[in-house]
């Protein structure tokens, strides 16, 4: 009877490889020939300094952002770029750094909608409620439910979105999230805003998502902190370049990365 | 002494009985991924059974200690009822105690087998492995985060059943052995050990018999009139001798439905989805419930706060009344008729106390404005006085005989008395039969006549015949000029504004009263959101002019009834201070039971209680909290004293007085 001393690290095979992305908005270069993958299994974290091309990142992969040159492989298929449907269908999900969730409806209704990519029945089907509809609709319940004790919000299970304080919602978020069984899960940014104890529930969801689901986890976070604890590797992005990318204890002792987050010295004498 | 029936006398007779008796009637309920889950008394002896064959493969046997720790679920439960079958000795312990109070009690009762809900009880226990050389196994019930863990000493609690299961199926004589096992208990037998949160040192380990709980549950369910056709909602400690009995001794007795809330938070929503007929609170529950209903109340609009505060007051005047089967005019009756299809019906509802029979409270004193608020509205809640030691019930309140001041007549076969100290002695069949492995503090507290001495000071009310509790025998003292002080008193008047959420009374020995004031953070943070107050944490609001203002205006108010009171009218507030942080059971400041523990407290903030007496107007305060992962801090604050006015003592008493 011991509690396990760490995480062992991850070292399955690689479930999502960027190569040589390159992005611009006009004349803003956001991104500039990335390269890194994710392994199955395993947490990553991307970081940066304010404007690093981190979202941008984030886009890419999940195919919200078409790169102007560069390859994504994702479960061994190579394609040029992503597709937002294909993406979802090939089970990436995400949260947002600004949420995204619909205000008016329950915790519960905003968790089944993560469902619906998982529905079989047709429309009529469904307005019927009927037959398969109806088996269809209990075990989208029964998952729902699942998530719902998962993440400890039984208690908002009936509460309208809009009125819960935004630690929860960011939960409800992720909730949403899981409710697709993704293989990949895009977090933004998800302890941002959030006080101590929230960020320490969701840095315990997180690790309980990647253990007990077996979920890859990609992350964009700004608490070092939490980066460090969570993570299994790091890439680090400064200007819309890689500068770094190593385990958490690596990056930290990184020259380039220290100079990306504090700037360069200036000569100070001693 | 009343008999008990051999074939009934334990909770595992008790259990076979109730599945051939009422098979298909529900046991237990719990709320699970959203919806209620049902186990008829057929069903739950046949998990019971399982399990209990299963923790005997693994080594449990008769006069074995296993402790179980969690919220209320029904494995839990069950786990009880399936060690207690092999003739081992449930030890429940506290699920919030921090993992040193839990290795104290565990190493003291030497268990070999915890029960225990999830991750976070693992932990706890895996902290203290060390001090806990008898621990064999810890089976748990949720499995989520346990994955990795090392299982050479961890098992999950269905596959300990799917063990039992198994070897019920291959070996037709394990049933019968099974049974034997069960047959052989007796109600002389120990059957669980309950660790009292005591007020001071060291929890102490009541040791119950089967007879014990029985007889008392067997009474009480025949007093208030109980039967299999109850709902009770399980959400109280399971370690509490309350909860022991209430949802566990007396269900197994009466036959009746005990429900599981789906969470701690969800309690209220579960309540009132079961619409439960029975209920059992220590005052604190309802008082949160009515402080809640009187912040949103605030929130409403004009109209609703007119009406709400028109029936509530016509509720005052006549509700009880009703209640009890008096004469009231038809006039009265119709407007509370309208009264209860705007306001009391929808409140009730709200509480999920609509089809509320009977309500008790026990545990500390009871605000009599609190008491009197949830009577008018139609509910007829009602006073027990009870200890651990005497499985639970001494008084109880007959039905219509209710007096928010006293806790009611002696309960059935019990005998209570007075001591010459003026302290509250009684005796009955449910009197425990030791501390354990400590006779020292036994014979301290039981006399080898059977009388058991409550600590409490008492006295029988002419007027009414029920006893009435004035304090903890102890705690009653006296000012330096020789006027009575008891604390309680003075707190018990304070706590009943929303505002206040803890007050401590100081002024034993000393030439007058001071008090320090926990505010409610609920009640006092909707003020200052509606007031424009802006405050960070706690400790700001409460170091606050302006809530220092609104407090003051409540002990003022408590100042003047004291003054009307012949006996009371010297120990009146002269000063107080408001805490810079909540009194907390993890500081050891609160009993887990949420009672004060005065030395503590008295020792912890000894820089204030001399800054009362010594004339300062604040002082300087640094205390060490500790956090719910067992870490340490200190917060450190600069807290002001206010200095209040006394009124004078009614003139004509003073003259006698003289």
């Amino acid at each position: 009877m011991r509690a396990p001393s760490s995480r062992e690290a991850a070292a399955g095979e690689v479930l999502l490889a960027v190569d040589d992305v390159s992005l611009s908005f006009g004349g803003v270069r956001a991104l500039t020939g990335v390269s890194f993958d994710i392994r199955k299994g395993e947490i990553r974290a991307i970081i940066g300094p304010n404007g690093a091309g981190k979202t941008s990142m984030l886009n890419v992969v999940n195919g919200f952002y078409q790169p102007q040159s560069g390859r994504i492989t994702f479960k061994g298929q190579v394609r040029r770029s992503m597709r937002p449907h294909a993406a979802a269908e090939g089970g990436i999900a995400r949260t947002f750094q600004n949420l995204a969730l619909f205000r008016g409806m329950t915790t519960l209704d905003n968790i089944l909608a993560g469902r619906a990519l998982k529905m079989r029945c047709g429309f009529f089907w469904q307005l019927l409620r009927y037959g398969p509809a109806l088996r269809e609709e209990v075990e989208h319940r029964r998952r729902v439910e699942e998530i719902i004790d998962f993440l400890e919000i039984a208690a908002i299970r009936k509460v309208p979105v809009g009125r819960l304080p935004y630690g929860l919602q960011k939960r409800v978020e992720l909730g949403r999230a899981l409710a697709m069984e993704p293989d990949l899960l895009l977090l933004d940014e998800p302890m941002a805003g959030m006080n101590l104890e929230e960020k320490e529930d969701m840095s315990r969801f997180i690790i309980d998502v990647n253990q007990q689901y077996g979920t890859t986890i990609a992350l964009i976070e700004h608490d070092m902190g939490v980066v460090m604890d969570l993570s299994d590797r790091v890439v680090v992005l400064d200007y819309g370049c890689k500068i770094a990318d190593a385990t958490p204890d690596e990056v930290k002792r990184d020259k380039n990365v220290i100079r990306a987050y504090l700037g360069e010295p200036h000569g100070v004498s001693v | 002494m009343p008999s008990i029936d051999p074939g009934l006398d334990t909770l595992p007779k008790l259990l076979v009985h109730n599945a051939a008796a009422r098979g298909a009637r529900p046991a237990m309920r719990h709320k699970d991924l959203g919806i209620w889950q049902t186990w008829t008394w057929a069903q739950m002896l046949e998990e019971v059974r399982a399990f209990s064959v299963g923790l005997a493969e693994l080594g449990l046997k008769r006069g074995d200690k296993f402790t179980i720790v969690g919220s209320n679920r029904p494995r839990l439960y069950w786990a009880m009822c399936a060690g207690q079958a092999l003739g081992a000795v449930p030890v429940p312990v506290y699920a919030d105690a921090v993992a040193e109070e839990m290795a104290y009690v565990l190493a003291h009762a030497e268990v070999t087998l915890g029960v225990v809900e999830d991750q976070e009880q693992v932990d706890k226990l895996i902290a203290v492995s060390d001090r806990l050389p008898h621990l064999r196994q810890v089976v748990y019930d949720e499995l989520r985060g346990l994955k990795d863990y090392d299982h050479s000493r961890l098992i999950a609690f269905q596959d300990v059943q799917s063990i039992g299961r198994k070897k019920l199926a291959n070996d037709p004589e394990c049933l019968r052995q099974w049974q034997a096992s069960v047959a052989a208990g007796k109600g002389s037998d120990l059957s669980v050990i309950l660790y009292t949160s005591g007020t001071t040192g060291r929890s102490k380990g009541v040791m119950l018999t089967y007879a014990n709980t029985i007889i008392s549950a067997r009474n009480a369910n025949a007093f208030d009139r109980l039967d299999e056709n109850e709902e009770v909602i399980a959400y109280l400690p399971l370690a509490w001798v309350g909860d022991y009995i209430f949802s566990y001794v007396q269900s197994y007795a009466a036959g009746y439905c005990v429900n599981c809330p789906e969470t701690a938070e969800t309690v209220v929503q579960d309540r009132r989805e079961i619409g439960t007929t029975y209920a059992f609170a220590p005052p604190r529950v309802y008082e949160n419930l009515l402080t809640l209903t009187m912040v949103r109340m605030a929130d409403a609009s004009a109209l609703k706060r007119k009406a709400f505060d028109f029936f509530i007051a016509f509720a005052g005047r006549w509700g009880e009344k009703i209640l009890d089967g008096e004469k009231v005019p038809l006039g009265a009756r119709l407007l509370y008729g309208i009264g209860n299809v705007l306001v009391y019906g929808p409140l009730k509802n709200q509480f999920g106390l609509t089809r509320i029979r009977i309500g008790y409270t026990a545990g500390e004193a009871i605000g009599p404005e609190i008491f009197r608020f949830y009577r008018s509205i139609g509910m007829n809640l009602k006073q027990l006085y009870g200890q651990t030691e005497a499985s639970v019930y001494i008084t109880a309140q007959p039905d219509g005989e209710i007096h928010p001041e006293a806790v009611g007549k002696a309960s059935p076969d019990v005998e209570v008395k007075i001591s010459d100290t003026g302290e509250v002695m009684f005796r009955s069949p449910g009197v425990f039969s030791g501390y354990y492995k400590d006779p020292d503090k036994t014979a301290e507290v039981l006399t080898p006549d059977g009388w058991v001495h409550t600590g409490d000071a008492g006295f029988f009310d002419p007027k009414t015949g029920q006893l009435r509790i004035i304090d903890r025998a102890k705690d009653v003292g006296r000012l330096k000029d020789g006027t009575v002080f008891a604390p309680k008193y003075i707190e018990n008047k304070l706590k009943f504004y929303p505002n206040i959420r803890e007050v401590v009374a100081i002024g034993a020995g000393r030439d007058f009263v001071c008090t320090m004031v926990n505010i409610d953070l609920t009640a006092v943070g909707s003020w200052a959101e509606r007031n424009n107050v802006v405050y960070a944490s706690y400790q700001e609001l409460a170091g606050d002019p302006r809530v220092y203002e609104m407090i003051a205006r409540h002990i003022d108010e408590v100042n003047r009834s004291l003054a009307e009171e012949e006996v009371m009218a010297g120990a009146q507030v002269r000063r107080f201070l408001i805490l810079h942080k909540e009194l907390d059971p993890d500081d050891g400041e609160l009993t887990r039971t949420q009672k004060l523990r005065r030395g503590h407290i008295n020792d912890r903030y000894a820089p204030l209680v001399e800054a009362f007496y010594n004339g300062s107007t604040e002082a300087q305060i640094a205390t060490e909290v500790t956090f719910e992962d067992g870490h340490k801090g200190v917060i450190a604050a600069r807290v002001v004293i206010r200095d209040m006015k006394p009124y004078p003592a009614p003139p004509a008493k003073m003259e006698r007085a003289a």
